[in-house]
């Protein structure tokens, strides 16, 4: 379908049927159980994870296809997000416009970073990426404040122009981004016994550009281009030889790859229109790197599969606190909850950063394809076990023959 | 004038810490290979060794003193360091002042031992991995190390003061004939000054002059003809990563009265560091320290209020200004080798 | 081909159950209380929104316990703490509109995203129906404009910046916490009394806003009574080591150092500071002094012995002798062996201030609430008499000039106040030029 092998075209279906259901698969538990703070299926994380999703998905594409590891990517996402900003401040609440000009600008910005750092090559190309990014966060937050808003990030005020739209709504309040009248805070919900489920419009908004960044990401890996990116990264000396010049092939990777995150950068300040620095700082780039290779660096679901895992923990593990905890353990004992609670309590909470880190390094040392890896094989166990029984079966019928 | 000979002792000073923490990570990329992102960790590690010997010495025996009252009004308890009673109380006291040179004694085991149990129970099954895995699992390591300082030691920074006997600064200006008052600077960042001279001059000797470093630094060079010549390289590498480990822990002990420790400050370093092994050439020890005063000093100048009159938030971008700069013009970074980590 | 139809049925079938799931007009938050999360059931929801990790994290910890501490006095546990003295009595110790109090946490990580994302999944998921929390102004302006957003009401936590009750006010955000501004106006009388008129100052100033709204309101109230500034430079937020920055002040001539610093950047420069034996020497034929202008506690223990003899000033500091003092660091004392920071003090009385309203206007819409806060004036909350401004929603109270001790009886024996400034002097108009721009807008009640 539209140009896609047939396991190409059962994966995008799969994304698709996922982030489209995705109000009812990541909300399992009734509102109200004890289980109900595992429930990820609410507007602002759901759109976490498929921004975060896109920004992955752009990164894997240079990352993954050319072995170049930048270290400032969250940059073009900071970028992304101030130009969105921007427009909705100076022109109007559509998100469009705004998403547009996040994505030119990133681009651009990705265009002069690029054909500056990948004059180098290894780790002298991400220390140059990571350079310039530091450099524009530390402008951002300091000398650029009347551009960037600085420490308090850039915010929409009641007396911004908006020339093409109304600089306050009827209440007297900041208009809201939308789509042609849709707003992207509009939300429905089902209530099907003691399940919840919200549909929101910034939600299925950004999931359908995720799901056409996603085909277009599939269709790049699969183009010759992306068979050009892969040679460069399995052996750049030897395309030299061939009298290929790699540098225009790596140069457009990063550009797309800059566009994808100016890209998430405009979806986010779309669902919520403030931008701050930090989104630029190294560790917010070191995230997406963290992302890519926990998912599986190089494949075509692994990035989105890291970018969820690393939001789930952020938002849902660092919300559960000790009182939560000893909901939870109430059955036992009390001593025996006691202890229970004191074991568990340094993972959960403020301690949510302990069992990141404990996760990144069980699935580096055991999963080294990332989570990819090991759905793989969980996947071939199973197809083994049906083989083993398909064998026994017909071990079976031999005597009766 | 003397504006400049100031900030020239202060990049002198900034750097050696820059440059301690470059070396150590050089050595364990020179010789092993792999990309440590714990290594900011280690850094944090030995400043912390500080904060855990002083509070080892002031263990105190409590009593409840009647006379006195605490916030709530209820008798007070009064907290007295067994040092005092094991050595008497100006001896305890003294010993107590001194926490942060002693700790040196106490850090040198406890980081190589870090160090090797680091080398040996996760590092050694990475060499043959990609650099990406490593990061992510030296990150991964990071993070896990500086949650359990946070964990025992809080959030905030701990004070950790230098000995008494160091406290103020010492006049510089007066003794090359300037005004009184010009050029002053803390006795303790001069000790740091020279103690760092010291380390790096012992790292560079060691791999000079004796026969372990002569295998080491054949190691670095050629790895499998090394081995091939049956001298156990492993094992050494692991001495290596120990050694490395130590001097990132003394950089740190030393570090903690300058500013007090807290468990991010190995992440506050890491960067910087990275930046400073880059450009001075991936692998390079003198390439690094080389880095590591360099940019210490332009940091150093560019924080300068003339400087920053012209040129706003150039103290903010100084350090990657310069990176960039250097990585354009000498590719490998200023003293670096051709082929090591370009692929 | 057949196969191709097939597919793409399945996608406008999954299209076609999306939008049914769309189409579905049941807005739920809406139903006929006309505002975002109003409670249905016996309990109300608040979120507790602070710093559990970075550098604040035990600033945050601090302000979590104080929370939870306002929780049990709310719902009728405890001692009650300063709902005894408190000068409104709307309070029955059963809850808020006999609804029992829960609450949910969040980590907003010092980061203005972060703590967004934090806020929103307590508005979006837990029903929070008021949020408040926060040690900066960066994360503050930025929940408060979200939750004007969303239409709840905002609780600032610690945030000093002029801007969040100046150009970044909002309608349905609240400051107890005291500001740049009445810190240089209370400060400046205490300093000139005790450094005299004729001094010359070299401001140290963290390059971001709450900096410049800091060194701009040392400057102005310093200048006005005769203190020269000699230099203003700015440092890096992300700076660890000072020296470069300090090195120089001596030669400029100053003999007055104002260390616009905060938390971690606070505890280095000043430590640095006292390393480069500035306080020894003598300029101009006096004494070198340093200024803190906001002093955290807690985050002055990390500065040790440099703290002492410094000038700065707090929002509140539990050696008051105040009654209502006195009743909440019994309360809080007890329960947790240590006494409060401002951070705790400012959170718990922003909880209860919260309560309190909601009781008298008789609802938990946001409108009403801020009704009912805007021009409030209220007395035995540790401030003595203070007044919610309706102009601006920033609490109008004493500020307090302290000095860090010179001979500690504790270790949380930090600091002693020098000096209760009355509110009057603190007081400025609305429209001060260091608060212009911005407007309130209106309130917002969402949904």
């Amino acid at each position: 379908m539209l140009g896609l092998g047939k396991k190409d075209t059962t994966l995008v279906l799969l994304v698709a049927c996922l982030t489209m259901l995705a109000p009812f698969l990541l909300n399992p538990f009734p509102e109200g159980s004890a289980m109900a703070q595992f429930n990820a299926g609410y507007p602002d994380l759901m759109q976490r994870f498929v921004i975060f999703g896109i920004f992955a998905i752009g990164f894997n594409i240079l990352f993954g296809l050319t072995g170049y590891l930048s270290f400032g990517h969250a940059a073009f996402l900071g970028i992304g997000s101030y130009a969105a900003v921007w427009m909705f401040k100076l022109l109007s609440m559509n998100v469009i416009p705004a998403i547009l000009l996040a994505v030119v600008m990133s681009g651009l910005f990705a265009l002069l970073i690029g054909f500056i750092s990948l004059r180098r090559s290894g780790i002298y190309f991400s220390i140059l990426t990571l350079a310039f990014a530091q450099m524009m966060f530390a402008l951002a937050y300091s000398v650029l404040t009347p551009i960037t808003g600085g420490e308090t990030g850039l915010q929409l005020a009641p007396d911004d122009p908006r020339v093409l739209d109304t600089a306050t709504s009827a209440s007297g309040n900041i208009p809201v981004p939308g789509l042609f009248g849709m707003e992207m805070r509009d939300t429905a919900k089902l209530e099907l016994g003691s399940w919840v489920f919200t549909f929101n419009v910034g939600y299925y908004f950004s999931a359908i550009v995720m799901l056409i960044s996603f085909y277009l990401a599939i269709r790049i890996f699969r183009s010759p281009f992306g068979m050009m990116l892969r040679a460069v990264k399995s052996n750049q000396q030897r395309v030299n030889y061939t009298g290929l010049n790699a540098r225009p092939y790596t140069l457009a990777a990063f550009v797309i790859s800059g566009m994808y995150a100016g890209l998430a950068g405009g979806l986010m300040a779309s669902m919520d229109p403030l931008a701050g620095a930090e989104r630029m700082f190294w560790t917010a780039s070191g995230e997406v790197v963290l992302m890519t290779i926990l998912g599986g660096a190089g494949t075509l679901i692994g990035p989105v599969l890291g970018a969820g895992m690393i939001k789930y923990m952020e938002n849902i593990i660092s919300k559960i606190n000790s009182d939560i905890l000893h909901s939870w353990f109430a059955f036992l004992p009390d001593g025996l909850e006691d202890f229970m609670v004191a074991i568990v309590y340094p993972f959960i909470g403020k301690g949510w950063h302990l069992t990141l880190g404990i996760i990144f390094m069980l699935v580096v040392i055991f999963l080294p394809g990332g989570l990819v890896e090991g759905g793989q094989r969980i996947a071939r166990l199973f197809r083994r076990k049906k083989q083993a029984k398909g064998d026994d079966a017909s071990k079976a019928k031999q005597p009766a023959e | 004038m003397d504006a400049i000979i100031l900030q020239i002792l202060n990049g002198l000073d900034k750097g050696s810490a820059y440059a301690l923490i470059a070396l150590g990570l050089t050595l364990i990329f020179g010789t092993l290979g792999v990309v440590n992102f714990a290594h900011g960790a280690l850094f944090m590690i030995g400043a912390f060794c500080a904060v855990t010997l002083s509070r080892i010495l002031s263990i105190s025996r409590t009593y409840v003193d009647e006379t006195q009252k605490d916030f709530l009004g209820r008798p007070l308890e009064v907290k007295v360091p067994y040092a005092h009673d094991i050595f008497g109380p100006e001896m305890g006291a003294a010993i107590i002042d001194w926490a942060v040179p002693l700790s040196i004694l106490f850090a040198i085991p406890v980081m190589i031992a870090v160090g090797v149990i680091m080398e040996r129970g996760l590092i050694k099954h990475f060499y043959k991995r990609p650099h990406a895995d490593q990061i992510l699992v030296t990150f991964g390591l990071a993070i896990v190390l500086q949650e359990i300082i946070k964990y025992y030691y809080g959030a905030n920074p701990i004070p950790t003061p230098a000995p008494a006997a160091f406290k103020g600064s010492f006049d510089f200006g007066a003794v090359i004939g300037f005004d009184a008052n010009t050029i002053i600077y803390p006795y303790w960042r001069l000790v740091y000054f020279a103690f760092a001279a010291v380390i790096i001059g012992a790292v560079f000797a060691f791999l000079q002059f004796t026969t372990f470093g002569m295998v080491v630094r054949a190691g670095m060079a050629d790895r499998e003809t090394v081995g091939l010549l049956g001298i156990n390289i492993d094992k050494r590498f692991t001495m290596m990563f120990g050694l490395a480990a130590a001097v990132a822990g003394l950089a740190g002990v030393m570090y903690a009265p300058i500013n007090s420790p807290n468990y991010h400050m190995g992440m506050d370093f890491l960067v910087l560091s990275f930046v400073v092994v880059v450009v001075g050439g991936m692998g390079s020890l003198p390439g690094a320290v080389l880095a590591g005063f360099l940019l210490g000093i332009l940091e150093s100048f560019a924080s300068m209020k003339e400087v920053i009159n012209i040129l706003p938030g150039i103290n903010q971008i100084i350090i990657y200004l310069v990176a960039i700069i250097i990585l354009l013009t000498r590719p490998r970074g200023l003293m670096g080798r051709k082929g090591v980590m370009e692929e | 081909m057949s196969k191709i139809n097939l597919t793409r049925r399945g996608v406008l079938k999954t299209g076609a159950v999306a939008g049914a799931g769309l189409a579905l007009p049941t807005y739920l938050s809406a139903q006929d209380s006309g505002f975002t999360n109003a409670p249905t059931g016996s309990t109300v929801t608040l979120g507790f929104n602070v710093p559990q990790t970075g550098p604040y994290a035990d600033e945050g910890a601090d302000e979590l316990r104080a929370y939870e501490l306002a929780v049990e006095h709310l719902n009728g546990g405890g001692d009650g703490g300063m709902m005894n003295t408190f000068s409104s009595k709307a309070l029955q110790g059963n809850g808020i509109l006999s609804k029992k109090v829960e609450y949910v946490t969040g980590d907003t990580q010092t980061k203005s995203d972060a703590a967004r994302a934090s806020a929103k999944s307590m508005i979006e998921k837990d029903g929070a129906i008021m949020i408040t929390g926060g040690s900066s102004s960066g994360v503050a302006v930025a929940v408060q404009a979200l939750c004007q957003e969303a239409g709840v009401i905002f609780m600032a936590g610690l945030t000093h910046s002029n801007d969040t009750t100046g150009k970044d006010k909002r309608a349905n955000g609240f400051r107890h916490f005291f500001n740049s501004y009445m810190s240089g106006a209370a400060l400046a009388p205490v300093l000139a009394s005790a450094y005299g008129t004729d001094r010359k100052a070299y401001h140290l100033t963290a390059d971001y806003n709450w900096g410049y709204t800091t060194e701009e309101a040392i400057r102005a109230s310093t200048e006005a009574m005769g203190w020269e500034t000699v230099a203003a430079v700015k440092t890096p937020l992300t700076q660890t080591d000072f020296s470069s920055y300090i090195a120089p002040v001596l030669q400029s001539g100053a003999d007055t150092l104002v260390l616009n610093h905060y938390g971690g950047n606070m505890v280095n420069s000043l430590t640095n500071a006292v390393q480069f034996g500035l306080r020894d020497k003598q300029v101009n034929g006096k004494d070198f002094q340093i200024i803190v202008p906001l002093y955290s506690r807690l985050m002055a223990r990390g500065a040790g012995e440099n703290v002492k003899g410094i000038f700065g000033s707090t929002n509140w500091h539990w050696s008051l002798q105040d009654e209502a003092s006195k009743a909440f660091v019994q309360s809080f004392g007890t329960k947790y062996g240590f006494p409060p920071s401002q951070a705790a003090h400012t959170c718990y009385v922003q909880t209860l201030l919260y309560a309190d309203a909601v009781e008298r206007a008789g609802s938990f819409a946001p409108c009403a609430v801020a009704e009912a806060l805007e021009g409030f004036e209220f007395d035995g909350l540790g401030n003595g008499k203070t007044l919610y401004r309706a102009e601006d929603h920033q609490c109008f109270k004493d500020v307090l000039v302290v000095k860090g001790k010179e001979n500690p009886d504790n270790e949380f024996d930090l600091l002693e106040i020098v000096e209760v400034t009355p509110v009057e002097q603190v007081t400025y108009a609305p429209d001060h030029p260091q608060f212009a721009g911005g407007a309130l807008g209106s309130c917002n009640n969402g949904a």
